[in-house]
């Protein structure tokens, strides 16, 4: 019986299955435009760049543009690698530092009975209430009078600890059940191999989306740098396709600076794809029978 | 006298020992204490202070320092000027423009914060029935793609859409269905530039709820399910009800903190769309007049008290919120 009834639920859902896969690939193709703009447009020959109104897809794609990238970056000072080593050391330092920062913190706020932990949570969630563009000038001021100017330092520290990071961490970690935690406690586990060997494989949901959170604004982030480094060696990536771009209005390099955007945007998909796979894989729960 | 002193002696050893050994006793529970406190504690605050102590330095100080300087007079140049609460009198008697800011934010955090709250969710439990990992990872890439890319290409696709002259798509099928003769300049006309700033944040609000109700829904038990089944849940909908929804209570708390902050602070979008200032000031926010007075007047101090009103507002939604989703009874 179950079986014809399941036959009978696929049969009467295929129409409306078929009609909501096409209404849901819309609607994706819709929302992925952006993103289809930006590979095709780092692929035009430099006709069809300046096309008003913009055209989606390319009609004779090219290779020139990257080409062009390549001799514009070779005049300056700095190889462009050294855009990339930076980019890449700040933003995996970042994002490791605050998984684990964040994660430690918001356990202990989320499993653990300590006094004074949910004043602590109530100051976070306060923090990330207060608008960001009013605190810029003080954060420099802190950085400043740190000394932290013009190194690595003040690009990766201020942003270890962040409210939204701890927010969603502990927002997962209340829905790790107990008796997990007390088992593992019983079996004579201490607070240091309770975390890494119990808790962080359970929420790796958690972990990974936000892996995919902060590298995604660590990477693409052009404000820090622009305040706090001056040397040029030590710039990041957005930085350099500004300089390559020439400021707003400059149409010389537009070939250039569309294959720069498409390097660019490259690692935050590849880390997305990488980062969800692990989200989506479905999890067992070993054996807690709530 | 012999026996009297040999008492007293045996007494006074017998005290001197006793209390000795008592108060080794007491020294010893007093350690054991502590050890057991530290045992019981230490480590927690341990693991806690890392956070703790950076988001100290690197944000709760710079927000006392901005609330400091709300009360101040601050152009950056000269050192801050006391003014008490002058910058908040001003603020709420004299600003006409503050009052059209709260007007605008208000609007639009009612109708974007909430619109895109619940298609966040409604894509991720959609995307979630489907089965076929491929499938899913490739739409899930789709729908986050708005946060991923840059500005330009955004900016691009939606001047597309919404050009003001005829070549603009919508504008386009208007005037070729009849609706319209003459193209509407949606991001200059000040009736149009709200609705086209909410369509386009809904639309770029797909991104962080999105993937965090994702990560949730994969954490729900399977058996609950099936003991839901068994239980009677006849169809999808009972089913979300009873079941999946109050088991993703800590994430749905976390994407509406989410959408209370980024709908009270919209900014970009804003002048993206409209320019700053926008046309009658009609897409003029919050943050836009706190950006106004910040780095364009450069009086630093009303823009604290600008920021710290903000705060209010976003606070108190807030606790509201909380209170609403509290998971204090589930575990």
């Amino acid at each position: 019986m179950q079986n014809a009834k399941s036959k009978r639920l696929r049969k009467r859902f295929s129409f409306g299955w078929f009609m909501f896969y096409t209404f849901l690939t819309a609607l994706v193709a819709f929302t992925s435009l952006p993103l289809v703009y930006m590979i095709s447009t780092a692929f035009k020959p430099l006709d069809e760049l300046f096309i008003y109104p913009p055209r989606f897809l390319v009609r004779r794609p090219t290779l020139q543009n990257f080409i062009d990238l390549l001799t514009a970056v070779s005049s300056s000072t700095i190889p462009f690698t050294r855009y990339i080593f930076n980019s890449l050391f700040v933003t995996v330092v970042v994002v490791g530092g605050t998984v684990i920062i964040s994660s430690l913190g918001a356990f202990v706020v989320a499993k653990y009975k300590l006094p004074g932990v949910n004043w602590i949570f109530g100051i976070v969630i306060a923090a990330l209430m207060f608008s960001t563009h009013v605190t810029q000038i003080p954060s420099y001021m802190v950085i400043n009078k740190l000394g932290l100017l013009n190194t690595y330092w003040a690009l990766i520290i201020p942003k270890l600890a962040v409210p939204y990071n701890f927010f969603l961490m502990k927002q997962f970690c209340e829905q790790m059940p107990n008796e997990l935690l007390e088992s593992a406690r019983i079996d004579g586990a201490n607070d240091w191999v309770l975390f890494w060997k119990i808790a962080m494989p359970t929420l790796t949901p958690a972990w990974s989306t936000l892996i995919v959170f902060s590298f995604i604004s660590n990477w693409n982030d052009a404000f820090s740098p622009l305040i706090y480094i001056t040397s040029q060696a030590k710039k990041t990536l957005p930085l350099a396709l500004q300089t390559i771009a020439g400021g707003p209005g400059v149409v010389a390099r537009s070939g250039a600076v569309a294959a720069a955007t498409f390097i660019t945007t490259i690692p935050t998909i590849v880390i997305f794809i990488w980062m969800q796979a692990r989200v989506l894989e479905t999890m067992a729960y070993s054996g807690i029978k709530a | 006298m012999g026996g009297k002193g040999a008492t007293h002696n045996m007494l006074q050893t017998i005290l001197v020992t006793f209390k000795g050994q008592g108060l080794k006793c007491i020294l010893q529970r007093r350690k054991q204490t502590i050890t057991k406190g530290w045992k019981k504690y230490g480590m927690g605050y341990l693991f806690l202070s890392p956070f703790v102590i950076l988001l100290m330095i690197f944000t709760v100080i710079p927000v006392i320092i901005a609330i400091y300087l709300s009360f101040n007079y601050y152009n950056m140049l000269q050192p801050p000027r006391w003014l008490g609460l002058t910058n908040y009198r001003i603020l709420f008697m004299d600003d006409d423009i503050f009052l059209i800011a709260i007007k605008n934010t208000l609007f639009f955090a009612l109708i974007a914060g909430p619109v895109g709250y619940i298609m966040s969710f409604i894509m991720a439990w959609v995307l979630n029935r489907i089965k076929l990992t491929r499938v899913r990872n490739i739409f899930a890439l789709g729908f986050y793609a708005p946060s991923i890319t840059s500005g330009i290409a955004m900016s691009v696709v939606w001047l597309y859409f919404f050009s003001g002259d005829r070549y603009g798509l919508i504008n386009h099928l208007l005037i070729r269905m009849g609706f319209i003769t003459e193209p509407i300049l949606w991001n200059m006309d000040s009736d149009t530039i709200m609705p086209v700033v909410i369509i386009i944040s809904i639309w770029m609000s797909m991104g962080t709820g999105f993937l965090v109700f994702l990560a949730g829904l994969q954490n729900i038990p399977k058996e609950l399910y099936d003991a839901g089944a068994v239980d009677g849940i006849k169809n999808h909908f009972q089913e979300l009800w009873y079941i999946t929804l109050p088991m993703m209570k800590p994430q749905l708390l976390f994407g509406a903190v989410d959408s209370i902050v980024k709908s009270f602070g919209v900014f970009d979008i804003a002048v993206s769309v409209a320019g700053m200032p926008s046309p009658n000031y009609a897409a003029h926010t919050i943050v836009a007049h706190l950006y106004d007075y910040a780095f364009i007047r450069f009086e630093m101090g009303y823009a604290a008290a600008v920021a710290v009103v903000l705060f209010m507002l976003t606070f108190l939604l807030g606790r509201v919120v909380m209170r609403v989703f509290s998971s204090k009874d589930m575990y």
